[in-house]
């Protein structure tokens, strides 16, 4: 069966982002596909190259990566979130005259057409944050 | 049809369960995850919301909060891979916020 995952949180504001990782964790080990992982608002921060996480914490930004890289995931941020939180690759930051990109390489910046792909083409669409 | 419901906010916070109780058909299930699992405290307003309907909870945020003992009868705690097979046996999921 084809899933699709819809992340609403940031790593540091709730569990949100953390439930979501464990959930699509147990979709792959169940043998399922994963069709799309999509970080809208403050999920894109996901995303985020830039954040240091203290040593006793899940670095979940790092863990959703390293799931994306294992996995071939096709993780996506949402263009209108992303841009506003300063989560930009190198070349939107080219872009838009920024000093530095701030998007993992892993994480594919995207409009929310990639959302409604992803509703139409997986058998379930689960959300997590809010 | 059936769907399976989410909630993530105690009914304490947020009417997000009341909200999904108001639609939950015959044959939805519902599942809590996050502080959610806090509406399965046993003689808490919010379980005695649950009576009658097939309620999950996820069990490490069940033991996150040290509610093991305390919930009520009926709630049946699963894993992620439980999670997982609910998804696959509803036909869709609705995630209530």
């Amino acid at each position: 069966m084809r899933f699709a995952i819809v992340v609403r949180s940031g790593p540091a504001s709730s569990q949100s982002s953390r439930s979501a990782l464990r959930f699509t964790q147990a979709v792959l080990a169940a043998g399922h596909d994963v069709h799309r992982v999509f970080f809208h608002g403050d999920g894109t921060y996901n995303a985020n190259a830039l954040s240091v996480v203290p040593q006793d914490e899940e670095d979940l930004s790092a863990s959703w990566a390293a799931l994306g890289r294992e996995h071939d995931l096709d993780l996506v941020i949402c263009v209108a979130s992303a841009l506003k939180r300063g989560m930009l690759d190198a070349s939107e930051a080219d872009r838009y005259e920024r000093p530095a990109a701030s998007v993992r390489p892993e994480f594919v910046i995207s409009g929310l057409g990639q959302l409604a792909d992803a509703a139409l083409d997986a058998d379930r669409l689960v959300t997590f944050g809010g | 049809m059936a769907t399976l419901h989410l909630i993530n906010k105690s009914p304490t916070r947020s009417d997000a369960l009341a909200s999904c109780l108001r639609v939950l058909a015959p044959g939805d299930a519902l599942l809590l995850i996050e502080d959610g699992v806090y509406a399965a405290v046993a003689d808490s307003t919010g379980s005695q919301a649950l009576v009658g309907h097939v309620c999950h909870a996820l069990a490490a945020d069940v033991a996150a909060r040290g509610l093991q003992a305390r919930l009520a009868d009926g709630v049946r705690v699963i894993d992620e891979a439980g999670f997982v097979d609910l998804c696959v046996h509803c036909d869709r999921v609705m995630s209530w916020f």
